[in-house]
């Protein structure tokens, strides 16, 4: 009987994962037959081209989110400044502003959101299964990201690069490099492209290290504030925010200034929805080209009556730049409204008058040396 | 319709829907039936999924690069491997853990186990205190508990406790010297082999004198065991150029110590929970089996004039063998399943390795059907192993 058992077992196993090997190949292969008539010397021609075509239906999941009434947001849940679940459970932090951008632009009011937590394991797991519905969770733009998890990323809402952060008593500067910390113990988040990015990073400057990965980012900043490691990686913002937050004493610890990677950190969306993908790249647009003309949560209503061309296509008091995303014309203005431009959602949470302080860097307007920079809304 | 005359037995034979065998073997059919459509609708929903997003199953990742560091491996293992040595890194490491844990914890759960019906009151009530607080509270949190608030609390490196002169503890773990091979390793070999085969000779001699002269030799012929190879090897050892084993001490060099065993504070931290919850468990079975055996076979081999160690070696624990080995399997179980907890507190288990994996990759579906995978051979060798163990302690029936 238990010799049975396990020989039923043994082959259940090994059907299913025939099962999975044998689905190798398989794609949605659409074949599509299109008489491309060729203008040419030669005898008159007719070729044909096959394409491979994606079964998509762009508008789908806009209008699933306007019949249901409101938007899903995938977030973090304890990154402060960024995600971040507050005691009363209400979320604050800047990818959670342009959540409730996006849901201003699409009902006309900031507060139609809900908001789910993700881990970085989660996240696009999330986003694949149609749990979320957009995602909004400091995740960096790369290309496997984006065409092996068939995702589509909106525009960068925040430029960020990997950074070190070490122990002022190692001793260690901010001109430390790679290099001195050869042998060193190096704490970092599974899931992530940190961890790819330190193997590289330290195998270019040929130091040893040993990594030492944690499921969970308070897990291995607890681990690095204990000094279980000699070091800690991950993005500058989360190092300059999660160093204030979690430290037991901020002022002994150093940020490198080494940049050990470029990360773009943008929202995403499925690939195939293309509607809510316009909405999204749009309305971040729309906050930075407000920025850009002065307009604020404050001014925006002595703007509508501007004579200005560009500022009347903005804020929908011209033009139907609304009507062609599928929504109200003055959408840019109802995001600005309630939420506010680019620069302020910023400094809301990261600005001056957080505890991060996080300079504007690479993040200011492209007029004053950064790469915020919309295309135009005409 | 039967002939009524002659009711033979079998013509008036239960009708079919109310046959046993019958409806036994029909009533397997249908649950297997209802199975198989229930994993053929999941899979092609699956499929559908898949095919709707465009993604691409199938097995050809893992002979990429994996470019990702592992902390701890058994195996040599650079970033530039492929992703299916990775896999085995985790796979070796899981391994290690739930050997090492099932031994240590079989250990702490037999000793606590007898300790929880010893006539000594002291030693009976701290173990059933240890059993109620550990076998109450969750793993999880146990081992927070022992990486925060035990391994990671030890001195910092510069500070480090210094044991014997050249074993060190901090709270980057512990570093042990550690002999390593030379180049004369290879001439000492068969010298090693033979000690194995000798000792294993011992064994078969001293068990054929034993049976011819119908009782125990005395204990201390078992020395042999340990003197016979242990001279063997030593001549050997003697006749070599030079070592063929150097003590790798370790040293402090630039930030950490080089060099030496390291038992890493994650693999501390991780063994020590899962020996002291398993153990708890391990304990309660023992102490079970125990008093699952007849009071008056402990009184008739008092009567017989065994000493009490005797009494618990020779008479109690062979039968109590027979009731412990069945739940002490699933411990087993739970021991090498549980270790999957180790991602939690940084020990690069299978678990840990499989999700930077499916991280980098996206593929959910073969990394998931990967680790179940090699779960399910851990466990079913697992289990296979002790019910041959089983078998062998049974009892016999003639």
């Amino acid at each position: 009987m238990k010799r049975n058992a396990y020989i039923t077992m043994g082959a259940l196993t090994a059907v299913a994962l025939v099962l999975v090997a044998c689905g190798g190949a398989a794609t949605v292969e659409v074949e599509v037959t299109r008489v491309v008539e060729v203008t040419s010397a030669a005898p008159a021609a007719t070729s044909q081209v096959q394409v491979q075509v994606q079964v998509v239906t762009p508008g789908e999941r806009m209008q699933t989110i306007k019949d249901r009434g409101n938007l899903i947001c995938g977030v973090h849940g304890t990154f402060q400044g960024f995600g971040y679940v507050e005691a009363d459970g209400s979320y604050t932090g800047f990818d959670v502003e342009f959540c409730k951008a996006w849901a201003a632009a699409i009902f006309g009011d900031a507060t139609k959101v809900e908001y789910r937590s993700l881990t970085a394991k989660e996240r696009f797991t999330a986003l694949q299964t149609g749990e979320v519905d957009v995602l909004s969770r400091n995740s960096t733009w790369t290309l496997t990201r984006d065409v092996d998890l068939a995702l589509t990323f909106g525009p960068t809402t925040f430029y960020d690069g990997q950074a070190m952060m070490v122990r002022k008593d190692l001793p260690a500067t901010e001109e430390t490099t790679l290099k001195d910390l050869e042998g060193a113990n190096i704490c970092v988040q599974t899931g992530t492209t940190t961890e790819l990015n330190l193997t590289d990073q330290m195998k270019a400057a040929g130091a040893e290290y040993t990594p030492v990965v944690f499921e969970d980012n308070d897990a291995a900043f607890a681990a690095y504030d204990e000094g279980r490691c000699d070091a800690i990686t991950s993005d500058r913002s989360q190092l300059a925010t999660l160093r204030v937050a979690k430290m037991k004493n901020p002022d002994d610890h150093v940020i490198l200034s080494v940049v050990m990677s470029k990360e773009p950190l943008a929202p995403a969306v499925l690939q195939g929805d293309d509607r809510l993908a316009d909405v999204v790249h749009w309305t971040v647009y729309g906050m930075i080209q407000a920025e850009e003309l002065g307009i604020t949560s404050q001014n925006v209503d002595s703007f509508l009556t501007s004579a200005d061309p560009v500022v009347k296509r903005l804020l929908g008091v011209e033009g139907e730049m609304g009507a062609k995303l599928g929504l109200s014309n003055d959408f840019i203005y109802q995001v600005i409204k309630q939420v506010g431009n680019y620069g302020e959602a910023y400094d809301r949470n990261l600005g001056p008058d957080t505890p991060y302080q996080l300079a504007r860097g690479q993040n200011d307007l492209w007029t004053n040396g950064g790469l915020m920079y919309a295309p135009p809304i005409r | 319709m039967a002939a009524p005359a002659a009711p033979s037995l079998l013509r008036t034979a239960i009708p079919l829907w109310r046959d046993l065998r019958v409806l036994r073997v029909f009533s397997q059919v249908v649950f297997v039936v209802v199975v198989v459509l229930v994993g053929a609708r999941l899979y092609a929903n699956m499929r559908a999924n898949l095919e709707r997003q465009g993604l691409v199953t199938g097995y050809d990742f893992l002979g990429n690069p994996a470019s990702f560091d592992i902390g701890e491996r058994l195996i040599p293992y650079a970033a530039s491997d492929t992703y299916g040595r990775a896999f085995l890194v985790g796979v070796l490491n899981t391994v290690m853990v739930s050997i090492i844990g099932i031994a240590l914890a079989t250990v702490a759960g037999v000793v606590m186990g007898v300790a929880r019906l010893s006539p000594n009151w002291l030693i009976r009530q701290i173990a059933a205190a240890y059993v109620l607080l550990i076998r109450n509270t969750p793993l999880l949190l146990q081992l927070f508990f022992w990486y925060f608030g035990v391994v990671i609390q030890l001195p910092k490196v510069k500070q480090s406790i210094a044991l014997l002169g050249s074993l060190f503890l901090n709270q980057r773990g512990l570093y042990l010297p550690w002999p390593v091979p030379t180049e004369t390793f290879d001439g000492w070999k068969p010298y090693l082999m033979a000690a194995l085969i000798a000792s294993f000779a011992l064994w078969l001699a001293l068990n054929l004198i034993q049976k011819r002269l119908d009782r125990p030799l005395p204990a201390w012929w078992g020395l042999g065991y340990l003197l016979v190879p242990a001279g063997i090897a030593a001549l050997g050892w003697a006749l070599a150029p030079n070592a063929p084993l150097a003590v790798d001490f370790p040293v402090l060099k630039g930030l950490n110590f080089k060099g030496g065993l390291r038992v890493t504070p994650e693999l501390f931290a991780l063994l020590t929970g899962l020996v002291i919850y398993t153990g708890a468990f391990i304990a309660e079975v023992v102490r079970a089996g125990i008093q699952a055996v007849s009071k008056s076979q402990t009184e008739a081999a008092r009567a017989l004039g065994l000493k009490p160690m005797q009494i618990l070696r020779l008479v109690i624990f062979p039968q109590a063998l027979r009731v412990i080995i069945p739940p002490l399997t699933s411990q087993y179980l739970n021991l090498a399943k549980n270790s999957t907890l180790a991602v939690a507190i940084g020990y690069p288990d299978l678990y840990s390795v499989s999700g930077t994996i499916f991280n980098q990759t996206g593929k959910a579906v073969e990394v998931v059907t990967i680790i179940m995978g090699s779960y399910l051979v851990v466990s079913l060798t697992t289990s296979l192993l002790m019910n041959i163990y089983n078998k062998r302690m049974a009892l016999v029936e003639r």
